[in-house]
């Protein structure tokens, strides 16, 4: 798949950084500001795809080939469910349990920042691939997905 | 004609909207979009049935009076929920959108009227 | 309150451009309006973490729909109307409205919210859970096992998509073999 024209190419290189700072911020102070984990998600797939459509799929795969968006997807989603079980340790199940210095701060929410950034690797791993999938993969040859899904 | 409940019946006419477009079109990008505009008129419903009048965002601001906030914010809860609907629907229409692509390649056209055969 | 009746009836005239368009392209820009319109209902509303969340879906949805469905050939063209299914549909939309209309009486009015679960919420929440946003303090410490399965349901659809892509249809094989 071939990217785009050369002015499409340098704006894309000023901006992406931009896009992906804004949605880590987005995902960690979900807690104090409007946003959380699934905005922050879809926004880190926004500028996954921007990249793809402006540099083509066989750079991007150099960065992040299919494989391993694939296996963030399940790194975010097992990180989800070990928060949750680790909420035993104060006896519930997805308990609030870690510490909580101070109010309004970063971490002064127990364990929504570790959730929230294990839903934002999800969500954003997820949308990722399945526009990689929907709009790269093409009958002729049949895409190689040995390994990916277990 | 009870006026109080408007904004709840003007949801129900966006579901109606997207009930409409999926029983009588024949083109399946159509009925997507159908799907899709039902998912708004759901969503917009649970979130009328929270509303407060003159009420603020449930979002706490250190500067805020707590006992006002308890008294003027919206319902969080509803909020809540509709949140995770609109990234399952973006899950839906993914999933919808390779359907549609997959009948496009098998039988060469979007139109559900020549598609007949439901084994192969 | 006018304001939010006027966008409710714009986001049903968009809605309904969506449906009756002729084009293809058309259809998908008229429902990356309705849902621009949404976002400013869910602002008015005063919700905007679900502001933020449908702007960025509604463009992720625009680009799924615009590259993956639009761009290949279509070859349909709606001539002929079919009067009876549209009878029924049109029939089963007012039947939808009037029932609505029946059953919403139970409700409560539109602006008091019976907040039975919430005040509570409200109440301790920002002690409980120490989180200031209380969308996501209900989303993540309140209601988390909703969200863990909210998660899972979008791992199940992803999956699904992988699992239809990836196979090439016996059609689609015989066909190429009968070109050689």
């Amino acid at each position: 798949m071939n990217g785009m024209t050369l002015i499409v190419k340098q704006v894309t290189k000023l901006v992406i950084g931009f896009i992906l700072m804004f949605s880590a911020y987005i995902i960690l102070y979900g807690h104090l500001t409007p946003g959380g984990g699934f905005v922050g998600g879809v926004m880190l797939a926004c500028g996954f795809i921007l990249l793809v459509l402006a540099f083509g799929k066989t750079f991007v795969n150099t960065i992040l080939s299919d494989h391993a968006l694939t296996g963030w997807d399940c790194v975010g989603a097992l990180g989800f469910a070990a928060m949750a079980l680790a909420g035993y340790y104060a006896g519930a199940f997805a308990a609030n349990f870690l510490a909580r210095p101070g109010t309004f701060k970063l971490f002064s929410a127990g364990t929504i920042l570790p959730i929230n950034l294990a839903i934002g690797i999800k969500v954003g791993a997820a949308m990722a691939a399945a526009f990689i999938a929907l709009t790269t993969f093409h009958p002729e040859h049949e895409p190689d997905l040995r390994g990916t899904l277990l | 004609m009870n006026y109080d409940l408007l904004p709840y019946l003007l949801a129900m006419t966006v579901v109606g909207v997207g009930l409409y477009a999926v029983v009588c079109k024949r083109n399946v990008i159509k009925l997507i979009v159908g799907i899709i505009i039902l998912d708004y008129g759901v969503n917009l419903f649970l979130l009328l049935t929270g509303y407060r009048h003159d009420g603020i965002a449930p979002i706490l601001t250190p500067q805020a009076d707590r006992q006002q906030f308890a008294d003027r914010a919206v319902d969080p809860v509803p909020q809540a929920l509709i949140l995770t609907s609109i990234v399952i629907g973006l899950g839906v229409v993914a999933l919808m959108t390779a359907m549609a692509i997959r009948i496009h390649e098998k039988y060469d056209t979007f139109d559900l009227s020549q598609i007949h055969q439901l084994k192969g | 309150m006018p304001i939010l009746l006027v966008l409710i009836g714009l986001l049903i005239f968009a809605a309904l451009a969506a449906v009756e368009a002729k084009e293809l392209l058309s259809t998908v820009i008229s429902v990356g309006a309705a849902g621009l319109i949404l976002s400013v209902i869910f602002v008015v509303l005063g919700a905007p973490d679900l502001a933020i969340t449908q702007v960025v879906v509604e463009v992720l949805t625009l680009v799924l729909l615009i590259r993956a469905a639009v761009m290949r050939e279509d070859s349909t063209f709606e001539a002929r109307r079919d009067r009876f299914v549209i009878a029924v549909g049109l029939l089963g939309g007012g039947i939808l409205l009037t029932s609505a209309y029946f059953a919403f009486a139970t409700l409560r009015a539109f602006g008091q919210p019976s907040m039975q679960l919430a005040q509570g919420y409200l109440d301790q929440g920002f002690e409980r859970t120490g989180a200031a946003n209380y969308v996501m303090a209900v989303l993540l410490d309140f209601r988390a096992y909703d969200t863990l399965g909210e998660a899972t349901v979008i791992f199940a659809s992803i999956v699904g998509v992988y699992v239809i892509i990836r196979k090439v249809g016996k059609h689609h094989h015989e066909r190429h073999d009968t070109h050689r």
